[in-house]
């Protein structure tokens, strides 16, 4: 699966990176906590969010992210775009809800790039 | 010592426009300098963890990286109120982020231990009302698994 079919899939918008739909695609990490993100998300995913904010796309450079998909029909400003293109990260936008989105492109053979986490973590 | 690489990056306290500038800055360079992919991660990660802390908490900080052929030593002064309690500050969930950091998606009380997860070594230093410092050292051979 790449970005081309994942915008079919969800009727997506391509903001960023309508040259780099060849891209493909295995596994993803959703969350709208970037602090999960840079916790959890492993190299190569596809970062799926509902942040609009520019640090949303300085964290997918930051871990090699294949690409940025927006949840919920939002739209990131100019800013967030532009650095998006200067960091060459493609940024798609889809009217589905975090856990539509997520669920669809799980029955299309997208996997969460880590399964569950390795143990329960309680604060004393 | 042979360094292969040496810098320092200045991070202002509160700017949170540039917040991970200097974190992609620093993982251009080392791409650069044909460090791993994974380790390349790692890296980047710890750096931009602690780039976000200094711009979350501290009044101003710096990063210094060093690249030898067999390590990347990271250490980070900042000025700032200082840790009062590591212990708990290394713990899962604990934070004391404000609404501006949380609205960013960041403060959930991961940094930390995030960056000890990515590091081969970290030593924390921490002085309240002074600052903190990080020593961390990644070893650029990879991890087993």
């Amino acid at each position: 699966m790449n970005l081309r079919d994942i915008v079919k899939i969800l009727d997506a918008k391509v903001l960023v990176g309508e040259d780099r739909l060849d891209t493909v695609v295995k596994t993803a990490f959703s969350a709208d906590l970037m602090s999960d993100v840079l916790a959890f998300a492993k190299p190569g995913s596809l970062i799926i969010t509902g942040l609009t904010i520019h640090q949303v796309v300085r964290t997918a450079s930051i871990l090699d992210a294949v690409g940025l998909l927006i949840v919920r029909g939002k739209i990131p400003g100019r800013e967030t775009l532009e650095l998006a293109r200067e960091l060459d990260i493609p940024v798609l936008s889809t009217r589905y809800i975090l856990f539509e989105t997520s669920g669809r492109l799980y029955a299309h053979g997208i996997v969460g790039c880590v399964e569950k986490i390795e143990k329960f973590n309680c604060r004393q | 010592m042979d360094w292969a690489y040496q810098s320092s990056f200045s991070i202002e306290g509160g700017n949170f426009e540039n917040a991970g500038k200097a974190s992609i800055e620093i993982k251009k360079i080392l791409k650069n300098l044909k460090i791993s992919d994974e380790i390349l991660r790692r890296t980047a990660i710890v750096v931009y963890e602690s780039e976000l802390n200094i711009i979350s908490y501290a009044d101003q900080g710096v990063i210094n990286l060093s690249v030898t052929g067999d390590k990347i030593l990271i250490s980070v002064d900042d000025v700032g109120p200082g840790i009062e309690d590591i212990e708990l500050a290394m713990q899962e969930g604990y934070s004391t982020a404000t609404d501006r950091i949380r609205e960013m998606g960041f403060g959930a009380g991961m940094g930390l231990l995030n960056i000890k997860n990515c590091s081969d070594e970290l030593q924390i230093f921490s002085e309240v009302n002074k600052g903190t410092h990080l020593s961390i050292i990644i070893n650029r051979m990879e991890r087993e698994s």
